[in-house]
């Protein structure tokens, strides 16, 4: 009897983690949503190995919105509630999140942040069909830009082609134009993932374009050792390195670098390999690292002031105040100021009430930001302007540069344009190949299919 | 051609390296394996869970080696109590239970390492540069022979350790039979303690030197992945086999991934390469390339 009550006690002693964990997961909780309070759900990953993207960005988003609710009384007096649901960037879970939370509140989800390209890729039907608009904000398909194929994907701000043509033109005004494009080396080491591979076609035409090599070097997944294809960049000799990975397996590229002495002023890295997340771990071998990024970074914005004095001058902050003003941060500030944007517009049209998928569907392919809009808002140099129509889905396509310094990310470039007109031309071709595939008629206006 | 020689050997003695550290992690497998016939799924975890309580006791402005042995009693407490509240309860249970619970103790350890320190990547410089030595005709990483010696080091410390002291005879006696060396007065509860708290020393010694490299982060519960073929291939109880394997699979995979690259224009192979070696190596040795052949009186 004792000893049945020993083992119990100890077994209770083990669950205590779990129930601190628990208890850590709050937020995680399901609310109940009033009929007159616009719900939004989050599909977050807090654990696993992506949890810094994951916590920090959507940690971000939902700061934005109790923002709104604290400082304004919700949004146009609607108040603001969410529900988080844990993916740990799994892309079963994520659909499993997406089914939980579709429904909930009054008009049901009015948008889904996948914040993941698997994820997104998973539910293009299924959200098309149930009229619930996905928004990729830098990342996701890229030919899902064309709004008269994809009615309810919104790869918003800047796709992955357009930032990848952005990154030729910065490579081209580093080496002194265009014409010095001709007989350059580039290496593009990339996740083998869909994620990976998005940008493989977009760099072959841009190569035959310009006249320079590329070289596509697969990572294998987790690419936590990537001796062997450093090995083979120290033999190659690039000009320059792209460096497209996603969590540890951007960190390592720095640390190889380092070790055969390739400047880290040559490795470009995408935005999602360019957090302090990924650098820090680095140490020294990070310092002159450079990457692209779609918003700005640090704590000078009005909007980010606002936070720290509503948010988290009372308390209420969802992560660790430290991390305010980071990258991943700021990104998830840039997804909430675009949805309540989206959201603000829709009450514009429909009242100020609670917003379905459908009415959310028609504001984000109406959305204008404007740079005076963007100044009202605080977020001046923070997001570039954004103009959505029910054909292009991206609606900007700026990028700009920032580099690391040892203990931060300085930009160190202005809004850089896309090659618009080439990337066009490909979603164009890529979309339409989708709607044959798929036996998808393309839209020929706003209405159809809505 | 001189060039191609010396490109070729770089290749393998960065691979030779890179075994070393694979090797690191599966010292702590085997190790448990050893003693008590238990695959220990959270070997990944348990150097993550030490990793970042060294790292986090360090940056809280402990001395190095105070933060060092304060992560080394932090794991063995760990041992103890995983000893008391996982295993002895499942003692003479089938091992494929034991297994189960490993698997459980490893989710566990991820979420509370996480819930205690947080999820964001912490660096971690040891005034190692990992830098190539000047002067010779290849580029070798000081640092990757820095962590070699830690390795060799290691090994020949548990390779005394288990043979020419009581303890160490213990657990060999333990590992070879439960009930027998139960018999003779050795307690099985006090060798698995000792055992995993080895084992908590091992993941610590492997996360530092991983997180060294990567940061220490959750991927670091990632650094098993080449470290299971490891084991397949060096036999699952042998700390030698552990080491000799990792050599193996680390220069093999770096040989074929750079030359199927170059020739075929084919990449990508590194993550699968080193299982399909292991799997052909048990075609002709099925426990290994040093594991004991397990003999069954029937």
């Amino acid at each position: 009897m004792i000893r049945a009550l020993h083992m119990r006690l100890l077994y209770s002693l083990a669950l205590l983690p779990s129930a601190l964990l628990l208890a850590l997961a709050g937020s995680a909780v399901a609310v109940d949503v009033q009929d007159d309070e616009q719900f939004v759900p989050i599909l977050i990953y807090r654990t696993g190995p992506f949890a810094a993207g994951g916590s920090g960005i959507m940690g971000g988003f939902e700061d934005y919105m109790s923002l709104l609710n604290e400082r304004d009384g919700g949004l146009d007096g609607v108040k603001l509630v969410w529900e988080e649901c844990e993916t740990a960037y799994n892309t079963d879970r994520g659909i499993e999140c997406y089914e939980r939370l579709k429904n909930k509140g009054k008009y049901g989800a009015p948008v889904m942040h996948p914040l993941s390209t698997g994820i997104t890729y998973a539910l293009i039907e299924r959200a098309t069909r149930d009229k619930i608009p996905i928004v990729s904000l830098g990342y996701g398909r890229t030919d899902a830009t064309d709004g008269t194929v994809f009615p309810y994907i919104f790869p918003l701000i800047t796709n992955y082609w357009s930032q990848s043509t952005a990154k030729i033109r910065y490579i081209a005004s580093r080496e002194g134009g265009e014409d010095k494009l001709k007989g350059l080396k580039i290496v593009n080491l990339h996740l083998k993932h869909p994620y990976g591979i998005e940008t493989i076609p977009i760099l072959d035409v841009m190569a035959e374009k310009f006249g320079f090599e590329v070289t596509h070097l697969p990572v294998p997944w987790p690419g936590i050792d990537q001796k062997s294809l450093w090995l083979l960049i120290k033999r190659i000799k690039p000009d320059w390195v792209i460096n497209r990975n996603w969590g540890v397996s951007c960190t390592v590229p720095l640390r190889e670098a380092a070790r055969i002495g390739f400047s880290r002023e040559k490795i470009l890295g995408v935005w999602w390999c360019g957090s302090e997340e990924d650098v820090v771990p680095a140490g020294k071998a990070a310092i002159g690292y450079i990457s692209t990024n779609f918003h700005g970074v640090g704590r000078d914005f009005p909007v980010i002031q606002d936070i720290l004095e509503h948010v988290y001058g009372k308390m209420m902050g969802n992560i660790s105040s430290t991390r305010v003003g980071s990258v991943y941060y700021n990104r998830g500030i840039i997804f909430g100021i675009v949805t309540m944007e989206a959201m603000r517009l829709a009450h514009t049209k429909y009242g100020n009430r609670p917003i379905g998928g459908q009415e959310m569907q028609w504001a984000l392919e109406n959305l204008d930001i404007t740079e005076s809009r963007i100044e009202e808002i605080g977020a001046t140099g923070l997001i570039s302007p954004l103009k959505t129509s029910w054909r292009d889905h991206e609606g900007g396509g700026k990028v700009l540069i920032q580099q690391w310094n040892g203990t931060k990310w300085v930009r160190i470039s202005d809004w850089i344009e896309p090659y618009a007109d080439l990337v066009r031309d490909m979603i164009k071709k890529s979309a339409a190949k989708y709607a044959k595939d798929k036996g998808i008629t393309p839209r020929t206006k706003p209405e159809e299919g809505i | 051609m001189v060039d191609e020689f010396w490109f070729a050997m770089e290749v393998l003695i960065s691979g030779l390296l890179q075994g070393f550290m694979y090797s690191l992690v599966a010292i702590g497998f085997v190790l448990i394996i050893k003693s008590s016939g238990v695959f220990n799924f959270a070997q990944g975890s348990m150097c993550l869970f030490a990793a970042l309580g060294f790292v986090s006791f360090w940056e809280a402005g402990l001395n190095f080696w105070v933060a060092l042995g304060l992560a080394l009693v932090m794991m063995i407490v760990l041992a103890v109590v995983i000893e008391r509240v996982v295993l002895r309860p499942l003692v003479a249970r089938p091992p494929l239970i034991l297994f189960m619970a490993t698997i459980g103790l490893a989710f566990l350890l991820e979420g509370l390492a996480q819930a205690l320190w947080g999820t964001q990547p912490h660096g971690l410089e040891l005034g190692i540069p990992d830098s190539p030595l000047e002067g010779l005709p290849v580029d070798i990483s000081q640092f990757e022979l820095f962590a070699a010696a830690i390795s060799l080091l290691l090994v020949l410390a548990l390779v005394i350790f288990f043979h020419r002291t009581r303890v160490g005879r213990a657990l060999r006696a333990v590992s070879d039979d439960h009930e027998a060396a139960m018999s003779v007065g050795i307690s099985l509860q006090m060798m698995w303690g000792i055992t995993w708290a080895i084992a908590g020393g091992v993941a610590l010694v492997a996360g530092i030197m991983w997180g060294t490299r990567l940061g220490v982060q959750y991927s670091l519960t990632l650094i098993v992945l080449k470290a299971l073929a490891v084991l397949i291939l060096g036999g699952f109880n042998s700390i030698t086999g552990a080491v000799v394997a990792g050599l193996i699979i680390g220069g093999s995979e770096k040989l074929v991934e750079v030359y199927l690259n170059i020739i075929f224009g084919i990449g990508g192979v590194e993550s699968f390469f080193a299982y399909a070696l292991a799997m052909f190596v048990l075609l002709f040795r099925p426990y290994g390339l040093f594991g004991d052949e397990i003999i069954d009186r029937v």
